[in-house]
């Protein structure tokens, strides 16, 4: 890459200011993925980096039981909130489920959203097909060897990963993103907030150039929902998830009356399972029925050789997760 | 604001060891090759430089983090704590102490890294067990696979008390 700008501005306004006027300029918060992809794999370019992680959008509040999340408290700030503690035990889990305590010094909130993908595909300029990096040029991952890749929302012109743990449980949860751009500000639901690659694996959300996420904000959710977010991967800490499931039970006198559950690792985007939500809600929590839920969550799957066993890995995930939150399993 | 006054330039303005250091750098410039190239801390060292082994692991503002994905220019006006700050008059800080012990090391090119990520570990108070030493230690690899032994280091300073300087 050529000359980097490096700009600190001290208000949000002059962040965005700087970002808007400039197709090359981009933002900085922790840098933990960008400043890979930019200074070490050189598969990004910017002309400009407006570091935006002294921008006062730090810290948690709590208003009318939604707990808002400034976009650059690090992972390691949010993990050890007293409220997330307390009433988020499922977001604390998937916290510290990701990276290492390094990087989640690092880390932001609003850049866990917005990471890149891990494919190896993506990340190595000597591979010429990847619609995600170059768009229309191929998509190397779907005929080469994969495994750490997508097989939700997935298809010929891209399988890559959307890797975060953290964001597994905010879409279970119902987070919204709050945006600040050139033309005010916005609010977005993360379920709404990711774009499947369809013909444009390059889109990955909703963002324009020059809009900034500014915060998060969290529903509180009532006593009695028992959740838990587990993670299989290949080794034991500090390693990307095969399969992960965040799920959430409530039940009265024996049957489901809300029901929550996303995953991980399989999916282009953070995946909401929203049909096996359906089929869950106001049945009896026992095992015939979670699995009736695992099947569904996972029904028209587009696999490759290496990515296969995800789809009996989640589903048998699913229900032990399920069995664990509805009591039933410890 | 801060930032640079010369195209692809940026003046930092850093405390490294207790020591205000001023310089001005090409801002591609990482936290990592400042201390190496430009004020010949070498103890800090460079494994990966992708955030993937903790090799380079430095305290930022008293907090561990990985210098090869740290630009320098994000550390102006901040505080950063090398190796090399653990034993400003040549004495060994007790963590470097039981590393020799207890053998916490092979060829010895992760054992700065380790040595710092454990320190602010003790100062995180997640050393209360060996089980929660290696999951908050997993992001220092070391191929010599000195684990056990490094494990073994920390728990007994974690037990006498933490051996904060």
């Amino acid at each position: 890459m050529s000359v980097l700008e490096y700009r600190r501005p001290e208000q949000v306004a002059e962040a965005i200011a700087l970002v808007s006027a400039d197709p090359g300029a981009a933002y900085l918060a922790g840098g933990t993925t960008q400043l890979d992809l930019l200074l070490k794999d050189g598969v990004v370019e910017y002309g400009t980096l407006v570091d935006i992680g002294r921008l006062p959008l730090r810290g948690t509040s709590v208003v009318d039981g939604v707990l808002r999340v400034g976009a650059v408290t690090t992972m390691e700030e949010l993990a050890a909130d007293a409220v997330v503690i307390e009433r988020l035990p499922m977001v604390r889990e998937a916290l510290l489920s990701g990276a290492s305590t390094q990087l989640r010094n690092m880390a932001t909130i609003g850049g866990n959203l917005l990471q890149r993908t891990r494919c190896r595909y993506f990340r190595d300029r000597a591979v010429a097909a990847c619609n995600k990096r170059a768009p229309g040029s191929g998509c190397a991952a779907v005929r080469g060897p994969a495994r750490m890749h997508a097989i939700l929302g997935a298809g010929e012109n891209c399988i890559a990963l959307h890797a975060s743990d953290l964001c597994v449980a905010l879409v279970a949860l119902d987070a919204v993103v709050g945006i600040e751009g050139p033309d005010g500000q916005r609010s977005v639901p993360l379920t709404e907030f990711y774009v499947m690659p369809g013909e444009r694996p390059d889109v990955e959300n909703v963002l324009a150039h020059g809009e900034m996420i500014t915060h998060v904000d969290v529903p509180l959710p009532a006593a009695g929902l028992r959740a838990q977010y587990v993670k299989v991967r290949d080794r034991a800490s500090y390693e990307f998830a095969l399969v992960s499931a965040a799920a959430a039970l409530r039940i009265e006198e024996g049957a489901i009356t809300e029901a929550r559950l996303a995953l991980g690792g399989v999916g282009t985007v953070p995946w909401r399972a929203w049909a096996a939500e359906d089929l869950l809600r106001g049945r009896q929590a026992d095992e015939a029925n979670f699995r009736a839920a695992a099947e569904v969550a996972l029904r028209d799957p587009y696999t490759v050789p290496g990515t296969e066993f995800k789809v009996g890995l989640a589903q048998r995930l699913i229900v032990r997760t399920l069995k664990y939150v509805s009591g039933a399993q410890t | 604001m801060g930032g640079a006054s010369v195209v692809g330039r940026t003046t930092v303005t850093v405390q490294v060891n207790g020591q205000e250091r001023r310089l001005e750098l090409d801002s591609r410039v990482t936290l990592l090759d400042m201390l190496r190239e430009h004020l010949e801390l070498t103890g800090t060292k460079k494994g990966c430089d992708q955030g993937a082994c903790g090799a380079c692991t430095v305290l930022l503002d008293g907090r561990r983090v990985v210098s090869c994905l740290t630009l320098a220019a994000q550390c102006d006006g901040r505080e950063v704590t090398t190796i090399e700050g653990l034993a400003p008059g040549g004495e060994l800080h007790p963590l470097q102490e039981a590393f020799i012990r207890h053998d916490g090391f092979q060829c010895g090119f992760c054992t700065a890294g380790q040595i710092m990520s454990a320190v602010a570990l003790l100062a995180e108070e997640r050393a209360g067990s060996d089980a929660e030493i290696r999951e908050f230690m997993s992001g220092n690899l070391c191929r010599c696979g000195a684990y056990p032994n490094i494990v073994a280091a920390i728990r007994e300073i974690a037990q006498q008390g933490g051996g904060m300087p």
